[in-house]
């Protein structure tokens, strides 16, 4: 029996439906997942399976319509709209498949703007920023607009950024699906190292099997529930990955 | 997120749209130019007034004739000839609060100098006139006390007589025909320029009393008394004790109305000021609606904007932004708009009252005040119009706002 300390994230009967009027939409129906401190974990499904929605309410995005999610020991289900964006701004880090960065604002802009809202004052910020920005390797890049940068670039900022204000937890949602198979692997080597060095719990979403064989766990959706929740077995590591196989060479890739 | 993040981020997006910026601050820089400019005009009139009044004299009190009552029939002011110079005199004699009295009589006359003849206004006045009225004599001498016993034919000129009928001739000591009469020039008045009318008031030949009386009128009552008090404070008592000397020497019995009626230059300046008030009121309610207009403008902007923007909104709120910061993010925005467009209005509505005060040659005053008010008023178009539309950003739901397309 595990205590509730080592589950970082504890869901309990989550049940999201969405009303469209007409008709009901059970996206999730009672779902149970314990994830521990320091895990990664990846959950796979194909689209439709629920598992966006699990994701949307595991980055207190969104809350579920039934159960108990505690994070960190803490209720957050019943929480309201300003405690749910002290989370996301602070407990979970949320790296998304279009990168999702500002437009016509510099990378290091881009990295700087959870500490905006976490209140850290302009000099620290500045140099914290250009320290996340250090450890995905753009410090070059600071100045540049997200249209400047290539994708695995741009994914990158889009790391930093959620890194910036060292939440426990990485949330990955489909991070490599608009990216080539080198520049996913590069970004898979990241969550590795960050999971590996720093104790990041890490959860990615995917539909790919390749992808989830990176984590060290793997949870199955289909129709709304979980179908399988196994230890991957011949786990893939980045850093090997990059250096055996023969990639079609590409520009802008930076290696780990 | 302190004020001065709050007040780059607004500025950023401002200038990522510098057009579009700009003409929104264009429909409050048009308003609150308009505003100051119509207030100006408004409080440039007030001023106008107040000098037209105040050249009536300070301190000044004027009697006139009442009407007729007769038969139910109510004739026209001034038409009773029971007011007389002695009138005056008594009230001078008797009438504490009173410090000075001229009756006065007008007429329209022809005078004429060589081979140049005007057609002017000619008033009969005591010696006390001018001071009465404050008017200063540019040379020459006033009448005396036995120019109106002696019904001397002398005058006193105003600034267009001697420009129509002397030209380059010193006047003084000069014989001019008033209806055929010789009157020697004895003095003439400083200059006062143009009144509100745009009547000139140095158009005009004052003469003693009794000789307007006498030669020029042929009539034994007055037109009217011109006085004034000892004091600012005493008007009100002078009034009081003219109505009562003059009810008492005119025989009116209690309950009788007067024969006449006296007016101070306070209650003119009062009057005066009543109307020009309400021309400011109306000029600056006027352009207080192309204000409002341009606040429309700033909330259809914002409306747009933050639409446009769903996505970056989107992002900052999953990265922990509240929806306070997001209200206040797009409410500086529009306060910014609006600020910005307030001071460029400023300068543009000085720009303006001063050229109106130039090519239309109406005098306008922009006082401090008006321009605090329109800039605290266009900060208040940005609270108020941008507030909805950051009311709406603010409660943009964030999964929604992130996969907006």
């Amino acid at each position: 029996m595990r205590s509730v300390q080592d589950n970082i994230i504890q869901l309990k009967k989550i049940t999201k439906v969405y009303d469209t009027g007409a008709v009901q939409v059970e996206a999730l129906r009672g779902i149970n997942l314990d994830i521990k401190k320091g895990e990664f974990v990846a959950i796979m499904g194909a689209s439709g399976s629920g598992k966006s929605t699990l994701l949307n309410i595991i980055s207190c995005m969104d809350r579920p319509t039934k159960g108990e999610y505690f994070l960190m020991g803490k209720d957050v289900s019943k929480l309201g709209g300003d405690q749910l964006a002290s989370v996301r701004n602070k407990t979970i880090g949320i790296v998304f498949q279009n990168f999702n960065l500002l437009s016509r604002t510099t990378a290091l802009e881009n990295v700087e703007l959870p500490a905006l809202y976490s209140g850290l004052s302009s000099k620290p910020r500045r140099e914290k920023a250009m320290q996340t920005l250090k450890e995905v390797g753009l410090e070059d890049w600071w100045h540049h607009h997200p249209n400047q940068l290539s994708g695995g670039q741009q994914q990158r900022v889009a790391i930093a950024r959620a890194m910036i204000n060292q939440p426990p937890i990485l949330l990955a949602d489909e991070p490599t699906g608009n990216l080539d198979s080198k520049t996913s692997v590069e970004i898979l080597g990241i969550f590795q190292k960050l999971n590996k060095e720093k104790g990041i719990t890490i959860i990615i979403v995917t539909h790919e099997t390749d992808i989830a064989r990176y984590a060290a766990r793997i949870v199955g959706f289909r129709d709304g529930l979980i179908i399988k929740d196994e230890i991957v077995s011949n786990r893939l590591w980045a850093d090997k990955v990059l250096k055996n196989n023969h990639f079609r060479k590409k520009k802008g890739g930076v290696a780990v | 997120m302190n004020i001065l993040v709050i007040l780059k981020t607004a500025l950023k997006a401002v200038m990522k749209n510098k057009m579009r910026s700009f003409l929104t601050a264009l429909g409050i820089i048009i308003g609150v130019s308009a505003v100051i400019a119509m207030v100006s005009m408004g409080a440039g009139a007030k001023i106008s007034v107040e000098k037209q009044v105040a050249s009536l004299g300070r301190d000044v009190l004027m009697v006139f004739p009442g009407s007729h009552d007769a038969a139910g029939r109510h004739s026209g002011f001034g038409t009773i000839t029971t007011l007389i110079a002695d009138d005056a005199d008594a009230i001078v004699k008797d009438a504490s609060a009173v410090a000075l009295a001229s009756p006065t009589v007008r007429s329209t006359a022809q005078v004429v100098y060589g081979n140049m003849n005007w057609t002017t206004s000619v008033s009969g006045v005591s010696k006390d006139y001018l001071e009465i009225r404050a008017w200063d004599l540019e040379k020459g001498e006033n009448f005396t006390t036995s120019d109106n016993k002696g019904s001397t034919k002398v005058c006193i000129i105003g600034k267009d007589i001697v420009t129509n009928l002397f030209d380059e001739v010193d006047p003084i000591g000069k014989i001019i025909r008033i209806k055929n009469f010789p009157f020697k020039v004895i003095g003439v008045l400083t200059a006062r320029g143009q009144s509100m009318g745009g009547q000139s008031q140095d158009d005009v030949i004052l003469v003693p009393l009794t000789t307007a009386q006498k030669k020029l009128l042929g009539i034994t009552y007055v037109n009217g008394i011109m006085l004034s008090a000892k004091s600012s404070d005493l008007m009100e008592t002078a009034t009081t004790q003219i109505q009562e000397i003059l009810r008492q020497r005119h025989r009116i019995r209690a309950g009788k109305d007067d024969d006449f009626t006296v007016r101070n230059s306070a209650d003119i300046a009062a009057a005066g000021s009543a109307i020009t008030t309400a021309l400011t009121f109306l000029l600056g309610g006027i352009a207080s609606v192309s204000l409002i207009v341009g606040g429309i403008g700033i909330m259809n902007i914002m409306l747009v904007s933050v639409v446009e923007r769903t996505r970056e909104i989107g992002i900052r709120m999953a990265v922990g932004a509240r929806s306070r910061d997001i209200l206040s993010q797009f409410l500086i925005e529009a306060i910014f708009l609006s600020v910005v467009g307030g001071l460029l209005g400023i300068l543009l509505g000085v720009l303006l009252s001063s050229l109106i005060a130039s090519l239309a040659n109406w005098s306008t005053y922009v006082s401090f005040f008006s321009i605090i008010i329109a800039f605290l008023f266009s900060a208040g178009i940005g609270v108020f119009f941008g507030f909805y539309p950051a009311l709406k950003a603010s409660r943009l739901d964030p999964i929604d706002a992130l996969h907006y397309e």
